[in-house]
């Protein structure tokens, strides 16, 4: 009776053994693996986080500091901190910068992904025609097109008052990179999928917002991080349509620490740095969107 | 629950912002406002780019003038930043809006002039022999084909400066920095400190990019008896005699022959003297509000640019105010806008100006004014003003560019310099002519 | 009024682009039509008009590209040493960055947001601290290769060294953005393929060749488009860092709109510039999407 138990208990006791020692193998293999990839890993960020940590470390340097040649401060100070702060309109402009991303980020996100679908999903007449001209906008520099916009939203009266928010932000509340991005993302949706939701009786709009484009979000995600970001750092047109100050957006307000025969590099870095929040507020919070599911997996590399 | 979580956040960066917003003080437009008694007010608009001090200087200047003048009102709008002065002005245009009077940089006066932007100043109201007389000379180049076109309050000239420590630790004295060519040659080398091949103390490095293309222009050429343009403007004499060659020679040979500066080393022009690294630095009257800041503790000194054969020049430039079209087209505007810019050009509106910007006044009476050429700093600036030159620009950055990239060639490529002096001034020949010929 | 199947989506697809049309039609085709128009007059900048001169422009820019010392000339051939280097190092150095970032999850996040900073980096500050790095003599850059041994180089002031070191920079700069969207992309891919092929006996690499890469066709012909289009209209990093020089050899097509049109105020010449420009980034795009472009079937 109780050899049998015995043999019962060493018979599990290999069973685990056999388990363990085998995991463990596998956690060996693992290691190898994942070290090469931190390894060059880390290499590559420290290439590309130094400009950034200069730049907030020269944030922190007194004007004296500036021009020497120096990777830390001597003397940290946060005097530049104080200064920009307080300069008349920093908040108001922040505020501004805001807004107005969020603004296009929410027409971005909807009408590009609409535009996207339409162009993958459709079969119609123009197609190829309006899908190049949409893209051909990405071709021709904003430069050139300042005046044209400028004098229609005069006439219009949208360099005014607060119609100056829709005086800076129209030009970009529709995007041809975002389009040609989702008309790429799109065709990971089966065309099956769609047609059952129409044979089911869906009707069009509802099948694009309640089938498709959920089947998307990442794409959507990393869109919706670089549409912010883009206009985030938008600096001719809004200098141009703003009739007053308090419009102007950050990229603006921080030109005026650029002057004619100096720059006041300090004060410059210092909104540059307090300008990097929110950017990447918005990448940490979309980014998980895209990176959901990859990292359990590990089998696509 | 992903979608809360993002609106969550989204609207928590919103609050913060807009709470930010509401802490900060919020600044309004610069407008001085004054009560009309009954008299029609005329509205005038005066556009400057955004520079501290000139733009506390300017609100002193209107207030004064608002009240002296009751019925005018000017609109101060000044929220525009150096970079794009130009093309928010040249956006305003076909939309109808913008400044009744501008400050411009004087060398972008021949490009405004013949797009028809600014209109003649009135003879009678600025009379020619008037303002010849009492204006520092370099403001000739705001006269165009008989006309003047503009005038300034301030200007700015060149000087050289000086590392007084370094010059005590090369053996030399701080009291008496160089003041001919061949004497700041001796100088500069003997400043000069280097370990092996590198600099350890530059003794004077002619950065084409910075100030140094209007000291080949302005000052080398006529030193050695060339003038850089003819009298009308229309040609290029940089290479018109031996001169000329000379000139570039000198230019060139502080790099090449006697080794005490590199162009191109430090980022900004001003970088290396104001870290204490350079011992003789070419620049502006601009440069000492920088010190001030940058460099607090240099020990430095000004002198007049050194004079060579007996000659003595300098660099000056200036931004002047000039009358657009959009003005002219109003009569009522026009008048207001002409008694404003005869106020702020007055010899009182200079003095007012130096004091609060620390620059020159573009006015002879107030720039001979014995305290400002005792001044320790901008006295050396001051004492320019007599014999400083402005060039006529038809295209400034691409003229000093024909010297950078002449100056790199050299340096650079080793490319032989009479050659790349003849092609610098074709291209610089080119430019004039087409700008000439399409004004036939 | 029964419509067919064919006519409905022909409708609904109007229908959902409607909007998006009227947007492009006004304010992004018809200006640029403006602009396009511009290059056959001789523009007055501050009037805002100019009488029409035909192709006069289009024959200056022809005559300056046979000048000795062109800038025109260099700007063509420089923006498209920065495609031809640019744009495939970028993508390749981006993809595999994307696959070693998809594999770990330790530190994942402050990964990620490490290779995406470069880009929310303000541009002023990139050129900064670029030029600082690349300095002469003074700069970490050559500090490091005299600690190899290596001679110190010039960098931004070596005529052919200045292009390629502006172009690392720009890799540099964007490479995130590419990051991104390849794990967007690799997301996408399900998981089932590579589950069925694990059981299959395929390995690693031929995991990567026979399912990753094709799937992530439409993602690399986006990166590659985008990006070549991006890298042909180079300019604020150049305008930052160099202006151009030395001796034009990192100008742009570009910065020469930029200049000839805003600072010489050669507006006509400018617009000129930049039709040319359009049409060969709309060549060349088209081209990319024949050639690149594989409709793969899940």
């Amino acid at each position: 009776m109780s050899s049998s138990i015995e043999s019962n208990v060493t018979q599990r006791l290999e069973v685990v053994e056999r388990l363990v020692s085998s995991s463990q193998r596998k956690q060996f293999r693992f290691s190898w693996d994942l070290f090469f990839a931190y390894l060059v890993l880390s290499l590559g960020a420290v290439v590309m986080i130094t400009p950034f940590i200069w730049m907030i470390l020269t944030s922190l340097k007194p004007p004296p500091e500036l021009v020497q040649f120096s990777f830390l401060p001597k003397n940290p100070t946060l005097e530049n901190y104080w200064h920009v702060l307080n300069t008349s309109n920093f908040g108001r402009w922040y505020f501004n910068s805001i807004l107005i991303a969020i603004i296009s980020t929410t027409s971005v996100a909807f009408f590009d992904t609409l535009v996207g679908y339409t162009l993958n999903k459709f079969e119609f007449p123009g197609k190829n025609v309006i899908f190049l001209g949409m893209l051909a906008t990405l071709m021709v520099p904003t430069e050139m097109l300042i005046i044209p916009w400028f004098t229609m939203s005069v006439q219009f009266g949208w360099n005014q008052g607060y119609a100056q928010y829709w005086g800076i932000v129209f030009p970009g509340v529709i995007t041809a990179v975002g389009i040609f991005l989702m008309r790429q993302f799109f065709d990971g949706v089966p065309n099956e999928l769609l047609d059952a939701a129409r044979i089911d009786g869906m009707h069009e709009f509802g099948i694009f917002w309640r089938v498709a484009a959920p089947l998307v979000k990442p794409a959507i995600a990393a869109l919706c991080i670089f549409n912010f970001i883009g206009n985030w750092n938008a600096y001719l047109w809004p200098l141009i349509i703003a009739s007053s100050r308090e419009f102007y957006t950050l990229p603006v307000g921080l030109s005026f620490f650029r002057g004619e025969t100096s720059t006041q590099w300090e004060k410059l870095m210092t909104g540059a740095s307090l300008a990097t929040v929110p950017l990447l507020l918005v990448f940490l919070i979309f980014q998980r969107q895209i990176i959901k599911g990859i990292a359990l997996t590990g089998l696509k590399g | 629950m992903q979608a809360h979580f993002r609106h969550f956040i989204l609207s928590l960066v919103l609050l913060i912002s807009l709470l930010a917003a509401s802490c900060a003080p919020v600044g309004t437009l610069t407008q001085t406002s004054t009560e009309a008694s009954g008299e029609e007010v005329v509205t005038i608009e005066y556009w400057q780019y955004n520079f501290g001090v000139r733009v506390t200087a300017m609100n002193e200047l209107i207030a004064q003038f608002e009240a002296e003048n009751p019925n005018i009102k000017v609109i101060h709008n000044s929220d525009i930043p150096y970079d794009d002065y130009r093309n928010k002005i040249a956006a305003s245009v076909p939309a109808g809006v913008g400044p009744d009077i501008a400050t411009l940089f004087y060398g972008w006066q021949p490009a405004w002039v013949d797009a028809g932007y600014i209109v003649p100043l009135p003879e009678d109201e600025f009379p020619h022999e008037q303002v010849l007389a009492e204006f520092s000379p370099m403001v000739k180049a705001s006269f165009f084909e008989g006309k003047l076109f503009s005038l300034p309050t301030a200007v700015r000239t060149l000087a050289l400066f000086y590392n007084k420590d370094l010059m005590a630790s090369a053996g030399l004295d701080p009291e008496k920095p160089p003041r001919t060519l061949d004497e700041l040659k001796e100088q500069a080398v003997q400043c000069t400190v280097k370990e092996g091949d590198q600099f350890k103390v530059y003794g004077f490095i002619v950065n084409p990019p910075g100030q140094a293309h209007h000291w080949f222009r302005e000052v080398l050429l006529r030193q050695f008896g060339q003038q850089p343009y003819s009298d009308d403007y229309r040609k290029v004499l940089w290479n018109a005699s031996e001169g000329g060659y000379q000139a570039w020679e000198t230019f060139l040979s502080f790099e090449r022959e006697l080794g005490t500066g590199v162009a191109g080393v430090y980022q900004n022009d001003q970088d290396g003297f104001l870290a204490g690294e350079v011992c003789f630095h070419l620049d502006g009257s601009f440069r000492l509000g920088n010190i001030a800041t940058n460099a607090p503790d240099l020990n430095f000194g000004v002198v007049e640019l050194p004079e060579h054969n007996g000659i003595k020049s300098t660099f000056g430039s200036y931004w002047t105010h000039g009358i657009t079209t959009k003005a002219a087209a109003d009569p009522a505007r026009y008048a207001a806008a002409i008694k404003f810019l005869k106020f702020i050009t007055t010899p009182a509106a200079g003095k007012l100006w130096v004091g609060i910007t620390g620059e020159l006044p573009a006015q002879l009476e107030a720039a001979s004014d014995p305290e400002l050429l005792a001044d320790e700093k901008l006295g050396a600036f001051a004492a320019g003003l007599p014999y400083a030159h402005s060039t006529f620009f038809v295209d400034e950055s691409k003229d000093r560019q024909a010297i950078i990239d002449a100056y790199d060639a050299v340096v650079l490529n080793n490319a032989d310099p009479r050659q790349e002096l003849d092609i610098a001034v074709e291209t610089v020949q080119a430019l004039l002519d087409n700008f000439w010929s399409s004004r036939q | 009024m029964k419509l067919t199947l064919r006519q409905r989506q022909i409708l609904w697809a109007y229908i959902f682009l409607s909007v998006s049309l009227l947007f492009f039609i006004t304010i992004r085709w018809w200006p640029t039509l403006l602009a396009f128009d511009i290059s056959f007059r001789n523009w007055n900048v501050f009037q805002g008009s100019g009488p029409w001169i035909g192709l006069a422009n289009y024959e200056r820019i022809w005559e300056d590209l046979f000048r000795p010392r062109s800038a025109v000339r260099a700007a063509f051939s420089n923006t498209l040493r920065y495609v031809l280097f640019g744009v495939p190092i970028q993508l390749t150095l981006a993809l595999c960055f994307a696959l070693l970032l998809a594999r770990i999850r330790v530190l994942a996040g402050f990964f990620r947001a490490a290779y995406f900073i470069p880009f929310v980096t303000s541009l002023v500050a990139v050129a900064f601290v670029w030029n600082w790095l690349y300095a002469p003599q003074m700069g970490l850059i050559n500090q490091l290769l005299k600690l190899i041994g290596w001679p110190t180089q010039q960098f931004l002031r070596d005529t052919s060294l200045a292009l390629p070191s502006i172009t690392a920079v720009a890799i540099w700069r964007s490479i995130g953005f590419a990051i991104v969207i390849f794990l967007a992309g690799l997301q996408q891919i399900p998981d089932i393929f590579y589950e069925a092929a694990q059981i299959d006996g395929a390995n690693r690499w031929q995991m990567f060749w026979r399912i990753t890469l094709p799937l992530l066709n439409p993602v690399i012909v986006y990166l590659a488009v985008l990006q070549t289009i991006d890298f042909l209209r180079m300019f604020d990093l150049v305008q930052n860092m160099t202006q151009g020089g030395p001796l034009n050899s990192t100008t742009t097509v570009v910065l020469e709109v930029y200049n000839e049109g805003f600072s010489s105020y050669n507006m006509g010449y400018a617009a000129a510039l930049t039709v040319i420009l359009f049409l060969v980034i709309l060549l060349i795009t088209v081209i990319q999407l024949r050639v690149l472009s594989r409709r793969v079937e899940y």
